[in-house]
């Protein structure tokens, strides 16, 4: 049984859920919620390279490179950003992320 | 088969440690499930045939990003009991909302196939086996990529500099060094040379052992004080 693109799309898309879900599950916790949008890019970078190998094109591979950049500036701004907002406010409650409401 | 037996044995491990970052009681096994996951994730690649790509999962995320995470952990004083307060009440809409998704995925996935000009609307075939695929993405991504490569460097630039701006802060109440406070020093005002008569007490020359007692010391070094904080720069 020969791997497939399909293989990889499911798996892709299994762990693509499961970065959804888990952004539902931990409203309590900002930091598990960036741990699930890494996840979330993981799946997509995983398509981008089995689409890049199914296609034989080397495209798609330098996309999943440009993906892998923007995510770890994403994560190093979201990272400061979370430790700023505990500094100030003591808690990392998504519910409590609500001054700009007015 | 060894693939095979590979790709099931890699994308067994990423799923179930995805699943353990997302429910994890602790946010420290969180973050080392998500490491478990990219190290897999990264296999997965290298049986794809992204053999850069899977090294740079390795080191940038887990050496990197994971590692971010891990500290940002550990350095916020977080009460774990109370961040899984909420978790049975949204549960129940975040497992509708995932399986609505997958099913969505896999409905896209049954019915999916590849255009038949695919192949031909190639951007930049694979070079084939006698190139490496690290020299092939150089090849591509130094030459017709150049621009975007460069705007990735703006983006990790910008988000370096960000990152900076947002956790420096001022602290009052610490002492810093002052350099110029430092340099300003003349041995006038720091050193004071006496004549010591032959027998003389340290008493006899007004220097008291043990020292005076402190708002006395404030009234005596008044006037030898400089700037910053004495004697210690």
């Amino acid at each position: 049984m020969a791997i497939t693109l399909a293989h990889y799309l499911i798996v892709a898309a299994i762990l693509f859920v499961l970065g959804i879900f888990g952004i539902f599950l931990n409203r309590k916790n900002v930091i598990v919620i960036l741990m699930s949008v890494e996840l979330i890019l993981l799946a997509v970078n995983l398509n981008l390279v089995a689409f890049s190998s199914a296609l034989n094109d080397l495209t798609g591979q330098v996309f999943a490179m440009f993906v892998l950049t923007v995510a770890a500036a994403e994560a190093a701004i979201g990272l400061a950003i979370v430790v700023i907002y505990f500094r100030n406010k003591g808690s990392i409650e998504v519910e409590d992320i609500s001054t700009l409401k007015g | 088969m060894l693939a095979a037996v590979a790709f099931y044995a890699f994308s067994a491990v990423l799923i179930a440690s995805a699943a353990m970052v997302v429910v994890a009681r602790n946010p420290v096994h969180s973050v080392l499930f998500l490491i478990l996951a990219f190290f897999n994730a990264a296999g997965l690649m290298l049986i794809a045939g992204g053999e850069f790509l899977a090294m740079i999962l390795v080191i940038v995320y887990v050496g990197a990003v994971a590692v971010l995470f891990l500290f940002v952990v550990m350095m916020l004083d977080v009460d774990f009991a109370r961040m899984r307060e909420g978790f049975q009440r949204y549960a129940p809409v975040g497992a509708l909302v995932g399986g609505v998704l997958l099913v969505e995925l896999l409905f896209v996935l049954g019915s999916w196939r590849f255009a038949p000009e695919a192949p031909g609307l190639r951007l930049s075939p694979n070079p084939g086996a006698t190139v490496g695929n690290t020299e092939a993405l150089a090849r591509i991504l130094y030459t017709d990529n150049v621009l975007l490569f460069q705007a990735a460097g703006v983006i990790l630039l910008v988000a370096m500099i960000g990152a900076i701006v947002l956790t420096l802060r001022e602290r009052p109440g610490t002492r810093r060094q002052v350099i110029a406070a430092q340099v300003a020093r003349a041995p006038a005002e720091t050193v004071v040379l006496r004549q010591v008569p032959i027998g003389a007490g340290l008493k006899n020359i007004g220097i008291l052992r043990p020292p005076p007692a402190a708002e006395e010391r404030e009234a005596l070094s008044e006037p030898e004080r400089h700037g910053h904080g004495g004697g210690h720069h």
